[in-house]
């Protein structure tokens, strides 16, 4: 399943907000069907790196290329197009909260022109919500959920669209311990049952040593370190240290 | 000093306002048309107003009927009300209540529901989900309040017509006919045309303030209470401003 073609590669990116420099010449790479952790405590620009994968900002310098495309380069059109091949699970999990559950993952669907009949979008509900366990929840309001459930649907909503990659902005923060685990377990699920590249961001530790097949350390903005949970843990480097102890 | 400090703000957000206008005008006039959600939010904002809209339009006839009366009775022209207060309500007092309980209505709603989307990552959601929210969002309800406003404002005269008839029955016996003879035999087109014209601009105003103090809402759940408030207030202090405006512009082409 894993192999060494990348779906992701940011190379010198460089993102500042006046004098803040959040990001200084970073760089990761992620592979086809692998799950990568970034680490980096909270503040140093996790989200910031995330958007500006998905092109909701716009980097100051370097390159992202997405599934062979340059991110800054494209055009309006081409950057829905290659939307519609990434998820992206907010911190908030953003859920439109006027609308059902039902209508919430009928989004996507509907805006991104894809021709799918309505029986075909209702099996495509019933079968993401299936996926992430809350089946019975189809026509209730964001509002009537827990944190996790609403975590779950926001999770459902993008894989709604079965994209390639799957970008999470924090997906354990602000759970209790038990229903980030639960998050944790599904993440994993969810890259096995629809075969998805996974980047997740994150300041979790417990995230990151069981989710996390390679992870990224960032550091005022740049990828201090990357490799696998036992090659980190094990680091005498003071600051990498600091995320393990 | 706080002068200074004060005049900065103000034209950066009035710069800011501005680029903001601009770019409705470049978003509106191109595809992808989100109809379906124009009408929508057509509905919705019309639905929401209409009955205070009404209430307030009901008393502002009565009421005023019954203020002018003691001054028209000493003068000996109490005959003269249905056309005095047609006149005032259509002219003027009709288009700016109707407008400024649109702003505190419709202005707040739109303030906080957009806040509230900008705040919780939904109109980043949306884009990330092939919609562009300025379209979807901002582009329909400042249409949807554009369009919506001018109908409340005429249903509204409507209204305060018929409150402004039943002021004067409280006091003298007047058939509806008679009444509305002298109403229409006072009333001239160049009195109701450039009323019912600045009403567009008032529902424009109402929509795109409310739009823009949402969209730019930042700092959390505190920030969109205070978009909510600020459209209000922006919006109101923008339908005087635009009613001086019409005053002249009417005057102008008039001649009068
Ligand atoms: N839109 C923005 N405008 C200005 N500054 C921003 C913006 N977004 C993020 N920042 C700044 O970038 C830094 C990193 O933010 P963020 O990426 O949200 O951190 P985190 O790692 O916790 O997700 C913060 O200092 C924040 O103030
Ligand atoms: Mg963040």
């Amino acid at each position: 399943m894993k192999n060494n073609e990348p779906v992701i590669e940011v190379e010198g990116l460089c993102k500042a907000f006046g004098a803040n420099v959040v990001l200084d010449h970073f760089d990761l790479t992620l592979y086809r069907g692998e799950n990568l952790v970034v680490l980096g405590k909270s503040g140093s620009g996790k989200s910031v790196l995330i958007k500006c994968i998905i092109g909701l900002l716009r980097p100051d310098a370097g390159r992202i290329v997405v599934l062979g495309q340059n991110v800054p380069d494209l055009t309006y059109m081409e950057l829905d197009q290659l939307r519609a091949r990434v998820g992206f699970l907010f911190q908030s999990n953003a859920l439109y909260d006027s609308m059902t559950v039902r209508e919430n993952l009928e989004f996507p669907l509907r805006r991104h022109w894809m021709n799918v009949e309505q029986n075909e979008v209702n099996d495509l509900v019933h079968k993401v919500l299936t996926s992430v366990g809350l089946a019975h929840t189809v026509d209730m309001m964001p509002a009537e959920l827990s944190g996790g459930m609403r975590k779950r649907i926001a999770l459902a909503r993008t894989l709604i669209l079965k994209p390639d990659i799957i970008l999470y902005d924090e997906p354990t923060t602000g759970l209790d311990a038990i229903t980030g685990m639960e998050i944790i377990e599904l993440i994993k699920a969810v890259q096995h049952e629809y075969q998805t590249s996974a980047l997740v961001i994150s300041h979790d530790m417990k995230l990151a040593r069981h989710a996390a097949e390679r992870i990224a350390i960032l550091l005022e903005g740049k990828c201090c370190a990357t490799g696998t949970y036992q090659e980190l843990s094990t680091s005498k480097d003071p600051n990498i240290r600091a995320f393990f102890d | 000093m706080r002068f200074g400090v004060f005049r900065a703000s103000f034209f950066q957000e009035v710069g800011a306002l501005s680029r903001f206008t601009a770019r409705f005008f470049r978003e509106a006039f191109r595809p992808r048309y989100e109809w379906e959600e124009l009408v929508r939010q057509c509905f919705v904002i019309g639905y929401k107003s209409l009955s205070l809209v009404g209430l307030t339009a009901f008393i502002m006839g009565l009421v005023m009927t019954m203020q002018l009366r003691p001054s028209m009775v000493r003068y000996g022209v109490e005959k003269m009300i249905p056309a005095m207060v047609c006149i005032a309500i259509i002219r003027e007092i009709g288009p700016v209540i109707t407008g400024l309980i649109f702003a505190g209505k419709i202005g707040s709603s739109i303030g906080a529901e957009l806040g509230s989307m900008r705040v919780t990552e939904q109109i980043d959601a949306m884009e990330v989900s092939g919609t562009n929210p300025f379209k979807y969002l901002v582009v329909t309800r400042t249409l949807a309040a554009t369009l919506m406003l001018p109908v409340l404002v005429i249903l509204a005269d409507a209204i305060s017509l018929y409150g402004s008839y039943l002021g004067v029955n409280m006091y003298e016996v007047l058939s509806f006919r008679l009444f509305m003879e002298q109403v229409l035999d006072n009333l001239d087109y160049y009195d109701a045309i450039p009323a019912i014209i600045k009403t567009f601009f008032f529902g424009f105003a109402v929509g795109i303030v409310g739009c823009y103090k949402g969209y730019y809402s930042t700092k959390g759940t505190e920030g969109v209470g205070r978009s909510a408030n600020s459209a209000v207030v922006m919006a109101s202090v923008l339908i005087f401003i635009l009613d001086l405006l019409a005053v002249q512009v009417a005057a102008l082409i008039w001649k009068i």
